[in-house]
């Protein structure tokens, strides 16, 4: 051991040496992205196809039709999954199993195949009605829209249920027998005390879900729904700019996936009210009962 | 004057196991009832059947002459939909080991939940009520704060001002300091003391052995799901009578 006796300590400086793996690993990073910005500059793209097309009505349709399609679907998947999470937990078996089915059966089967029995019920059922009431053609109904929505937002219901069933399992115990003890029914506790603080643990997976969902609504395009997928074939069909045409509608799903993302945030951010700060205050500083007086 | 809670002859399994084995208690108004005995003897049990958070599968318990849970019909009792179970509840304050104040609510809203939105009281009137509760725990300058702002023992005072709001005929404290650091839990102590002076009913599950001497008009031991012996403070801390009773309080104390 170094004796620091004879050291003057004042003057003893530390040197910050050049940090070569950093260095290194962002040449290396820089050069990748040289080689790829050089692919797409040489090769046969016609950049001016995306700009012109990335704002052109027939692709704003598009992507109209995938946003709509995005919320609707998620909506119809969160109500259907949040009722379905809490008939799972329900004291009644016939809940439960009910539950238990809708969920094996509806994530067990592709999207995909989904949305084509949806599309194709006319095939089975040729006409639907209420009880022999209000009898309408399966083909009116079964629009490209109503057939992708109940096959998107159905199977995404199935996936959110579990979703919100572990989020429902995160909250302590303790939180519906407080709500219990000041005289709430079990369905207002599970609504205004649980859910709101599963909330916290639900949030991020289901924009994880929402992001997801944006996505497969590419799915529909194989129904005839004009969502910005089938809006660019449909575009690259008459002008064979399919590359081009592609990129247009990345371009839409990466702009949707960011906004998303961003109030995805936000969302997180309402829903930990309460949590974050957690006990800031030391407990030393912990006021006595003053009011009470010295019992 | 009819008790305000009644036990009679009450009977808890869970499976096989039976965790409350015939047991009978009445607590008037005004009276306050300290519960003590080992770990497992059932008197938290008893509590949670008391407040309806657990049912009991025999006997019968009933709050300030009503029969919990139940509605009678000639000899049998059929059970109470949620919602009236719910009512009932109202009058049955509860305050837990653990607190559990909702985190996402400030701690006014965690007085106002109950009598607000659950017994619909007007809101400003509750507001009032609910600023001098907190002002009786001594927490008026906390209304705002989050439940995770706050110390343990600051968390339980809350609890207890929660449980006021809602008016109740009776409150029943579940081992109310057991979950707290030692220097906390003289300021939750006091509060329940000028409670009890305050003329509240209460039934304290505890280990604080001095204050059920200090506060307790009859002091309950509770072993192996059963009442072994009950008795004032006197007799059974003092000087307990029962053999049982004098080795767990030689123990504790």
């Amino acid at each position: 051991m170094q004796d620091l006796a004879g050291i003057d300590v004042q003057r003893l400086r530390i040197s910050r040496p050049i940090p070569y793996r950093q260095v290194a690993a962002s040449a290396l990073l820089l050069a990748f992205l040289a080689f790829v910005a050089h692919a797409f500059w040489v090769g046969a793209i016609e950049w001016h196809y995306v700009s012109d097309y990335l704002f052109s009505a027939p692709i704003l349709k598009g992507v109209r039709g995938t946003i709509v399609m995005t919320v609707c679907a998620m909506v119809i998947g969160i109500v259907l999954g949040t009722a379905v999470a809490m008939m799972r937990m329900s004291a009644n078996p016939a809940l439960r199993w009910a539950a238990t089915g809708y969920i094996w059966l509806f994530r067990g089967i592709p999207a995909l195949l989904q949305l084509l029995l949806w599309f194709n019920l006319a095939l089975i059922f040729p006409t639907i009605s209420l009880f022999g009431f209000f009898p309408v053609n399966t083909v009116d109904v079964m629009t490209p829209f109503v057939a992708a929505l109940l096959g998107l937002g159905i199977q995404q219901g199935a996936y959110t249920a579990e979703v919100v069933r572990s989020g429902i399992l995160s909250v302590d115990r303790g939180q519906m027998e407080a709500a219990q003890s000041i005289g709430m029914t079990r369905l207002r506790a599970m609504l205004t005390i649980v859910l709101p603080q599963a909330m916290r643990v639900i949030v991020p997976p289901i924009g994880n879900e929402t992001i997801g969902m944006v996505k497969l609504t590419s799915l529909a395009s194989v129904i005839q729904y004009s969502e910005v997928l089938r809006t660019v074939g449909d575009v690259y069909y008459a002008n064979s700019r399919v590359i081009e045409l592609l990129i247009v509608a990345g371009i839409w799903y990466m702009v949707i996936v960011t906004v998303l993302s961003i109030g995805q945030s936000y969302i997180e951010k309402y829903f930990s009210k309460g949590w974050g700060r957690a006990a800031d205050v030391p407990k030393a500083l912990s006021d006595g009962p003053a009011a009470m007086g010295a019992a | 004057m009819s008790p305000i809670l009644q036990a009679v002859h009450v009977q808890k399994y869970y499976g096989a196991f039976q965790a409350l084995k015939d047991v009978s208690l009445s607590v008037d108004r005004g009276e306050v009832v300290c519960i003590i005995g080992p770990s497992g003897s059932g008197k938290s049990t008893l509590l949670r059947c008391a407040s309806q958070l657990e049912s009991i599968d025999g006997g019968v318990i009933a709050v300030d002459g009503e029969i919990a849970g139940f509605r009678r019909s000639g000899d049998t009792l059929v059970p109470l939909s949620d919602g009236q179970t719910a009512r009932q509840r109202q009058n049955v304050g509860m305050v837990f080991q653990r607190f559990n104040l909702f985190p996402h609510r400030s701690v006014l809203e965690n007085l106002l939940e109950g009598p607000v939105r659950v017994q619909k009281r007007p809101a400003e009137d509750c507001r009032r009520e609910a600023m001098a509760l907190l002002e009786r725990v001594g927490l008026t300058a906390k209304a705002a704060s989050y439940p995770n702002e706050l110390s343990g023992g600051q968390q339980q005072r809350v609890a207890i001002a929660r449980a006021l709001a809602m008016r109740p005929k009776i409150i029943l404290f579940d081992e109310p300091t057991s979950a707290l650091d030692p220097e906390l839990v003289g300021e939750v102590l006091s509060v329940m003391k000028e409670l009890a002076k305050s003329g509240m009913t209460m039934v304290v599950v505890t280990h604080e052995i001095a204050f059920c001497r200090e506060v307790a008009d009859r002091v309950v031991f509770m072993d192996g799901g059963a009442i072994i012996a009950t008795g004032s403070p006197e007799d059974m801390i003092v000087r307990p009578q029962n053999p049982r009773v004098a080795s767990f309080i030689s123990a504790v104390l």
